[in-house]
């Protein structure tokens, strides 16, 4: 297990560095740096005072350093637009994004685990089949237009929930709703106002999420009802729902919460769709703000971040993996 | 197996299929699901219309002359100063809806499937490359299609417009660099397969040049899984384009996909202008769903592990 570990940690690492590579290179390869990191509005001495400051006259693999060493240091830059550390506005923000995610995950075990399994062990009544035809229509619809629709019918014509914002939290001056307090972590799960705001942009975002846990749950419960183990228990004269629910249940919890684990992370990106139609102010929403207005700062530091954040979620899905199915650990074992 | 194709096979094919064809057989196969045949037909209409859309839409669009700032916003169905009606409304610059779904959608298909088809090009051939030379090479293609695969689509597409910027061709771009790894892997688990059979010994024996035969011979035995991962990859690059596209990264203003027409009505929507963004989105969905009925029935054809 520890050899396990150490050998992921050190994968986890090369990629961290491949991507901040990657990213290096698209904003000092690519553009041109001088106009990416120093304000358009600077004149003709700032900016070549900037360049030395900047060490753009270093040769590549040394301005890599310097980028890498500044960014261990927790120093990606400033935002031109609120002139505040890119790192910090980010943070800020995170709270809002990743309430929205677990709100989504959580939307989808709590519908897509009972349809899937209903699902599963009627494969041929109606329902199952209207199930089934449903998590298509949930894949391929795209995110942002179901976003639409759902502000066009609960906002617009029912008018029972709010269309835009994050609703209680608190207020900064200038930014009334825009911003959470950066004194301590605001959330809106917590108040009735909030939840109300959450509800459409957590479904919006679960919808896809929904659609995969029902076809994952379907498929485990209908491959898992052939065992011999299933057959044994009903031999045994074990009723249908201990069967269900101890032997078949059980099992299929493996790959789903695998594959849920795994998601959060393209839960967080497709965040940034979801946040963008109900304006919810959480890190896709600054994300997309800042590509709008070239604040590239922002970008780069969004990217090393969401890039750090998948690692760290890729990382526990296949430790806890490693942990729930004792054959992935056999095999690690055996080579 | 071969029942199957003789049930199927009157049905479709007009003359009595006595020849059957590899083709034939696939036609009659792919025609035993109704809702798929239905999807087929779908697409083949949005193509049509989209190809033909300058000379079947009722205006056009981008040209400012035909425009009537007065006909903004206007309601479906009703009749506009030129004197044809709306039948899908009017956007705030008097743009008739339907027109301009037409244009739309020839932008969405146009990126949707050229995107798909170089990321096919691409793909391929590096999963065909990493199957045959194996080792070193095999290796680190893998490895970058599995980096790619751990971030999603979205956001690997995010990346890249925001070094890239707007436009067209960078939205192809990034949709190319989003998708290659799915055909690669694809192409690589079937060539692997295929790479022991004794054709490809033979071919080696007879001292053929090694891209003959990797496109020659080891690349048809793999279209079946390529033509299926093609077919869903169109539909979500088109998805994916359109979600760009809200987001105001994806294709400039001038040339508006389904996408942007949608965000561009997204303003009006609060104020009970539903038709703005909710015909543009439905041509959208059906697009999409339309594809995705033909991909999942190429699937149960095309692959070889259902057939009896």
């Amino acid at each position: 297990m520890t050899v396990y570990l150490v050998r992921r940690l050190i994968q986890a690492l090369f990629v961290v560095l491949a991507m901040s590579i990657i990213v290096f290179v698209g904003i000092y390869g690519i553009g041109d740096p001088v106009e990416i990191l120093i304000s358009p509005d600077a004149d003709q001495i700032e900016r070549e005072r900037a360049v030395a400051a900047l060490g753009l006259d270093l040769p590549l693999w040394e301005q890599y350093l310097v980028f890498l060493g500044n960014a261990l240091k927790g120093d990606l830059g400033r935002s031109f637009v609120f002139n505040e550390p890119a790192l910090k506005l980010i943070l800020q923000r995170m709270p809002a994004t990743m309430e929205l995610a677990f709100g989504a995950m959580f939307l989808s075990i709590l519908i897509g685990l009972p349809l899937g399994l209903y699902a599963g062990l009627k494969p041929d009544s109606p329902v199952s089949k209207g199930i089934m035809a449903g998590s298509i229509l949930g894949f391929s619809l795209p995110t942002f237009w179901v976003g639409l629709m759902l502000i066009m019918v609960f906002a617009v014509q029912l008018g029972w929930l709010p269309s835009t914002g994050r609703g209680e939290t608190c207020s900064v001056l200038g930014f009334v709703g825009l911003q959470p307090c950066s004194e301590g972590l605001q959330w809106s799960f917590l108040t009735w106002d909030g939840l109300r705001h959450m509800a459409m942009p957590a479904l919006n975002l679960a919808l896809f999420k929904i659609s995969l846990v029902i076809r994952l749950t379907r498929a485990g419960v209908r491959e898992t009802m052939l065992m011999d183990y299933v057959k044994f228990a009903r031999a045994k004269g074990l009723s249908r729902s201990r069967v269900t629910f101890v032997h078949v249940f059980k099992n299929i919890l493996i790959p789903v919460v695998t594959v849920v684990g795994l998601e959060l992370g393209s839960t967080i990106a497709f965040s940034v769709v979801t946040e963008s139609v109900f304006a919810w102010p959480g890190m896709g929403k600054l994300i997309i703000d800042s590509i709008n207005v070239l604040d590239r700062p922002v970008i780069v530091a969004y990217l090393m971040i969401i890039v750090l954040l998948f690692i760290t979620i890729n990382l526990i899905v296949d430790l806890t993996y490693s942990m729930l199915d004792p054959r992935v650990r056999l095999e690690t074992k055996g080579t | 197996m071969s029942d199957v194709a003789l049930k199927g096979a009157p049905a479709s094919a007009p003359v009595p299929a006595r020849v059957e064809t590899p083709f034939r057989r696939f036609v009659s196969e792919f025609c035993e699901s109704k809702v798929a045949v239905g999807g087929a037909i779908v697409f083949a209409v949005i193509a049509l219309v989209a190809i033909f859309a300058p000379w079947i839409a009722p205006q056009n669009p981008y040209d400012l002359a035909q425009l009537d700032i007065m006909d903004g916003r206007m309601e479906p169905g009703t009749v506009g100063g030129a004197g044809f009606t709306y039948w899908l409304g009017t956007d705030d610059q008097g743009r008739d809806m339907m027109s301009g779904i037409m244009y739309g959608l020839r932008i969405s298909l146009m990126v949707g499937a050229g995107s798909a088809l170089i990321a096919c090009i691409v793909g391929a051939s590096l999963g065909l490359l990493a199957a045959y030379a194996g080792k070193k090479t095999d290796t680190v293609i893998m490895r970058l299609v599995d980096l790619q695969l751990s971030f999603p689509s979205i956001l690997v597409a995010l990346m890249i417009l925001a070094f890239l910027g707007k436009g067209i061709m960078n939205v192809v771009i990034a949709l190319v660099i989003v998708e290659w790894a799915y055909y690669a892997r694809t192409v690589r688990g079937t060539a692997l397969v295929e790479r022991r059979r004794e054709y490809i010994e033979a071919a080696q024996c007879l001292a053929l040049p090694t891209h003959r035969i990797l496109f020659r011979h080891l690349l048809p035995n793999c279209l079946p899984p390529l033509i299926v991962v093609a077919t869903m990859q169109v539909a979500r690059a088109i998805a994916l384009e359109a979600t760009l596209s809200f987001l105001g990264l994806g294709v400039p203003i001038t040339e508006p996909s389904l996408g942007l027409l949608i965000a561009n009505g997204y303003e009006y929507m609060l104020s009970g202008k539903y038709w703005i963004s909710f015909y543009p989105g439905i041509a959208l969905l059906i697009t999409i769903v339309s594809i995705n009925l033909m991909g999942d029935q190429l699937r149960d054809v095309l692959n070889p592990r259902l057939k009896k």
